[in-house]
């Protein structure tokens, strides 16, 4: 089992948490959180409601600044880059986006080639593969003269998948991305999350599917009341009294026929 | 999959160009004294000496398309920009009440400007004031009331609309230098009356406000999703919001200053584009800016020639178009977006 708190070096190649502390006026939303996802493995964040896992993906991609601590890319703070060198190595799958115009979801794909284009210029066929490829990979291809904002929940979140592979970073940060899919579609979107670490990219999994996410996470960082309470293998972090503190839910943790853990909740009537 | 080539992008500026211009043709054959498409033709490209109707074509009707021309190309761009980054397809400078704001600009200075020693060569510039001081204060309102409802923002136009109409009438009544019938007109919007002296300078802010837009197109696209998915595909947001804002605001100040509050030109023109050539706003800011030129020339010789000898202020045609526009665009937003976009282009 590992230390709650790892200490991280400062010339680590990975995407750093050191010491993050981040307020919304009184109420502390993340206090003293450092963690690091290296690159080739998969991190899974979980944790209750409002505890903070969304603003942390925040304050990696610079939509929020810390209160304390920083987050570094490869030893360099996120806030010595410029946001489009930050988006050429950081892409972001977020839960759900509004789009207010009738824009196609292949057009949406290719915004991920935004960081490597200009401000104005027409999409080269380079571009045009890579979002082909990326549609490809997520198994949506079908859908690419469909228009966005008549697609389902799950789909725009496959779109917005798409989207981030299209962006070639070298770390994907997903937001609750399998929370509309079906079964089959979340199997499918963790698989190429792990084909993408093992190609040498890092991922950071937010979710509250810790039957899957214990089975294609290297590691899991439990968050509680805007802290780490446990970071390790998912076999060392997913037990009973972790569960209880984190989620305040009793449950009984089996092994699963490939040795991952597996959740039981509880349900106690009454 | 379908996405903006160059070809797509040539041919549909192409097509819209061969519009404006038969929009032109046809607008300097119409009015009271009867000339041929053909005669206009002549007239501006082989002009005979001494024709009556090369004075007609050159020296009245071709000023008056020409600003009708740069006034709704204005318009339509300006509305462009405001619907993306506003993330709202109905928002109109009109109904922003932003156009409101620059006439209130245009007033103060015209009313009172006098005593100060500013003559007509101030008004402009104080629309455009007038313009970004508005739209200051409509974007603190949606910062307040973050994404609750984007009706909310429109209201707020809407009533500011009023307010600066109410404060525009009062300064007419004080000062008087002022024509009050003129007035009535210049606030529905109209043509007929404006300073031919001033179109260079209308060209010149419509080109570096088409310019802006066009300079960043893709990252319209990418705000108009939002400004962390902007922000989260690379684009600085905040310098460029405040660009393109710059960029509307003399756009529309412009239009404004010779042509009073035509309304609605922004969200026509743009809403049926869109339904046409897709979202894609490289494609979408020069194309508006055409079709709202040609459009805006066709509703003014509507408005010079429907009823024989009595003109019509042009925004009142505007009005009488984009009034079941808005209504019927308010009425799907909230029943949803039903009809699929059509791949004509």
């Amino acid at each position: 089992m590992s230390a709650p708190r790892q200490a991280v070096s400062k010339t680590s190649a990975g995407l750093c948490f050191e010491s993050v502390g981040v307020r919304f006026g009184e109420q502390t939303v993340l206090e003293d959180v450092s963690f690091e996802v290296g690159l080739g493995e998969v991190v899974g964040l979980v944790g209750c409601n409002g505890a903070g896992k969304t603003t942390l993906v925040r304050a990696a991609t610079r939509s929020l600044r810390p209160d304390a601590g920083r987050v570094t890319l490869a030893g360099h703070p996120v806030e010595s880059l410029s946001r489009r060198a930050l988006a050429t190595r950081v892409a972001t799958v977020p839960q759900d986006i509004h789009v207010p115009f009738p824009f196609l979801a292949g057009e949406l794909v290719l915004m991920g080639r935004t960081p490597h284009q200009g401000a104005f210029g027409f999409e080269s066929s380079e571009d045009l593969a890579l979002a082909r490829e990326a549609m490809a990979r997520v198994g949506i291809a079908e859908l690419a003269d469909r228009r966005v904002d008549q697609l389902s929940g799950g789909e725009r979140q496959l779109v917005l998948f798409a989207r981030a592979l299209a962006q070639q970073s070298e770390w994907l940060l997903l937001d609750e991305p399998t929370a509309f899919l079906d079964l089959r579609h979340r199997i499918e979107l963790l698989r190429v999350v792990r084909e993408f670490a093992r190609s040498g990219g890092g991922a950071l999994v937010v979710s509250h599917d810790l039957g899957l996410i214990a089975r294609v996470c290297d590691r899991l960082v439990v968050l509680a009341g805007g802290r780490v309470i446990a970071d390790g293998e998912p076999g060392a972090v997913l037990r009973p009294e972790v569960l209880d503190s984190a989620f305040g839910m009793r449950a009984d943790v089996i092994q699963g026929p490939d040795g991952r853990p597996v959740v039981v909740a509880r349900i106690e009537e009454g | 999959m379908k996405h903006l080539t160059p070809t797509r992008f040539a041919l549909t500026l192409a097509l819209l160009g061969v519009g404006l211009l038969a929009a032109g043709v046809f607008a300097l054959a119409m009015g009271p004294s009867s000339v041929s498409p053909g005669e206009a033709w002549q007239a501006l490209f082989a002009p005979s000496a001494g024709d009556p109707v090369v004075d007609i074509i050159r020296g009245i009707r071709l000023p008056r398309i020409v600003l009708a021309a740069l006034v709704g190309a204005s318009l339509a761009c300006a509305g462009v920009i405001f619907q993306a980054l506003l993330r709202n397809p109905l928002a109109d400078p009109f109904i922003l009440g932003v156009s409101g704001g620059a006439a209130l600009g245009a007033i103060a200075v015209l009313s009172l400007g006098g005593a100060v020693g500013l003559g007509y060569a101030a008004v402009p510039p104080a629309a455009f004031a007038g313009c970004l001081l508005t739209l200051f204060l409509l974007l603190m309102v949606a910062r307040q009331s973050s994404g609750t409802s984007a009706t909310g923002l429109l209201l707020t136009g809407v009533v500011f609309n009023a307010f600066a109409s109410a404060a525009i009438v009062f300064l007419a009544s004080i000062s008087e230098g002022i024509d009050g019938s003129r007035i009535f007109v210049w606030l529905i919007g109209n043509l007929s009356s404006a300073r031919l002296d001033v179109t260079p300078w209308l060209a010149l802010f419509l080109s570096v406000g088409v310019a802006c837009a066009l300079a960043s197109a893709r990252g319209l696209n990418v705000l108009a999703l939002g400004e962390e998915t902007a922000e989260q595909l690379g684009v600085s947001t905040e310098g460029q919001r405040r660009v393109l804002l710059v960029a509307a605001s003399l756009m529309v100040g412009a239009a404004v200053s010779v042509s009073g509050l035509i309304g609605f030109v922004g969200l026509i023109v743009p809403h049926a584009l869109r339904l046409v050539l897709g979202p894609d706003h490289r494609l979408l800011v020069p194309a508006s800016a055409l079709a709202g030129a040609a459009f805006l020339v066709v509703c003014d010789t509507l408005a010079r020639s429907a009823l024989g000898g009595r003109e019509l202020p042009v925004g009142a045609i505007t009005a009488l178009l984009g009034g079941p526009v808005f209504l019927f665009m308010l009425h799907r937003r909230q029943a949803g977006w039903g009809a699929t976009r059509s791949g004509l282009l």
